[in-house]
């Protein structure tokens, strides 16, 4: 029996878990990732705000529509980032996870915030209301209180790798919420409607809607992961300078 | 199973000495619910109308923030590290502090509240459908609270942050709580909203423990 002793090249996922390596990787990525994102906003505002047609009950505060939409689509699928990045602290312990999880959650609460302001503005004109307790709202004003709170644990924290591990319990009791967001709209018919985008058949909506619709949530995309990259480089970084700080004082005491 | 019981019987033996805080939620409950007509008035069919929801609002809040005895003072004597590595599961050892927990902090509670159903001009029927809605939603309050208690027992200042955390995730009993003694609501749609209030509770009894016990292993090494 031969016992292969070369040591194999690991592949690129387990690399990105040395911080050194994902900052050179991630580095040639920021340029064209923003872009990417900048295109895509010309491109979405320009379909969005020009080339679609008023809505024939709603009018022209239907273009509310292309800025709440993907604020909505990125309050849960930041939270599903947040969720998979605790899953990788949890079960591979990837030293980065805990890095994307905490870098996320501000992103994730401000596009939560965003997508409940766009809402209420959008509810003023359409349904006489800013607010109702409604089931998508409720869920969703829920998942903005957890984002906080998520925030709040992570400010709390002296020690963040001890902080990474705990949250990441946290988070993934948290995402709870996930699928009543998802689904609310269908359990309790009440005032928001239905989703208007789905995978089987979108006939709900006309394809001079559809696709600056989705050129927008593209767009808003984009600017999650842009933004979210160069937020994992900063919180290297920032643990890297406390790392010298720390060094400093020690040789100086 | 001794060790199940000695556990509960500890905690209990801690409470009823010098220094315990149980007796303090229940005045803090109650006094809830007397600061309540001084702010609305004291008008009686207004608060007969809005009792249910007030004294579910007290449970709440003197539930949450009872949330902090959980585990500090065994972390802080080192209880906890022995818990770790005693022969009962730690995820056993969580359940023995809620159902410890319920009996101090959410039963003295429901025993106290005919004090409130009178103060707020509730009758019998209501003051009972209460009663049964808080004993069958407390101790699904409890075990959330417990990982809100773990996640934060490593923070010296930990003490607002547990009851942030948790409020959001017990709002659906909070929702079904009240659904279920809601004037307004009809027979079956109270005993549905109850059944549900039962069903959350009883999972979160059995899930609750295992991330509370994950995020306590997890705070420590």
């Amino acid at each position: 029996m031969t016992v292969d002793l070369a040591v194999k090249k690991p592949n690129w996922f387990s690399r990105l878990a040395n911080p050194g390596q994902f900052l050179a990787w991630s580095k040639a990525w920021i340029l064209p990732l923003s872009i990417l994102t900048a295109l895509l906003f010309a491109a979405g505002l320009y379909l969005a705000l020009f080339d679609s047609p008023p809505d024939y009950q709603m009018g022209e505060t239907v273009r509310i529509m292309y800025i709440h939409v993907p604020n909505a689509w990125l309050s849960q699928f930041v939270y599903a980032v947040m969720a998979a990045a605790s899953i990788g602290t949890l079960v591979w312990r990837h030293p980065l996870a805990d890095v994307a999880a905490k870098s996320a959650a501000p992103l994730g609460a401000v596009f939560t915030g965003l997508a409940l302001f766009s809402g209420s503005l959008w509810g003023r004109p359409t349904w006489g209301t800013f607010w109702e307790w409604d089931g998508r709202m409720t869920s969703t004003l829920i998942l903005f209180l957890i984002y906080l709170g998520i925030i709040a644990l992570w400010r709390a924290f002296e020690d963040q790798g001890r902080a990474g591990r705990v949250i990441a319990v946290f988070t993934l009791v948290g995402a709870l919420d996930i699928p009543v967001v998802k689904w609310s709209v269908d359990w309790w018919n009440t005032l928001h409607q239905p989703a208007s985008i789905s995978l089987m058949g979108s006939e709900h909506m006309p394809p001079s809607m559809l696709i600056p619709l989705l050129v927008m949530t593209l767009a808003f995309t984009a600017l999650f992961v842009t933004l979210h990259i160069v937020r994992i480089r900063t919180e290297i970084f920032r643990r890297r300078a406390e790392t010298l700080e720390r060094q400093a004082a020690a040789s100086l005491g | 199973m001794t060790g199940f019981l000695a556990l509960i019987g500890r905690d209990l033996k801690l409470a009823t000495r010098v220094g315990s805080d149980a007796l303090t939620l229940v005045l803090f409950f109650v006094m809830v619910g007397v600061i309540v007509p001084f702010a609305i008035g004291p008008d009686s069919a207004t608060l007969s109308r809005l009792a249910p929801g007030i004294i579910w609002i007290a449970a709440f809040l003197s539930m949450l923030l009872g949330l902090d005895r959980l585990f500090r003072a065994d972390d802080e004597d080192g209880s906890l590290l022995l818990f770790r590595h005693a022969g009962l599961p730690l995820e056993m050892i969580v359940v023995a502090k809620v159902i410890a927990h319920w009996l101090l902090t959410a039963l003295p509670l429901i025993v106290a509240s005919p004090v409130l159903a009178i103060l707020l001009a509730m009758d019998f029927p209501a003051w009972e459908k209460t009663v049964v809605s808080l004993l069958l939603g407390t101790p699904g309050l409890v075990a959330l609270g417990t990982i809100g208690a773990a996640v934060t027992v490593s923070l010296k200042r930990g003490g607002l942050i547990a009851p942030v955390l948790i409020m959001p995730l017990s709002i659906p009993i909070l929702i079904f709580g009240t659904g279920a003694i809601a004037e307004a609501s009809p027979e079956g749609l109270s005993k549905a909203a109850l059944l549900f209030l039962a069903a959350i509770s009883l999972v979160t009894l059995v899930l609750a423990p295992f991330a509370a016990a994950l995020a306590l292993r997890l705070a420590e090494d």
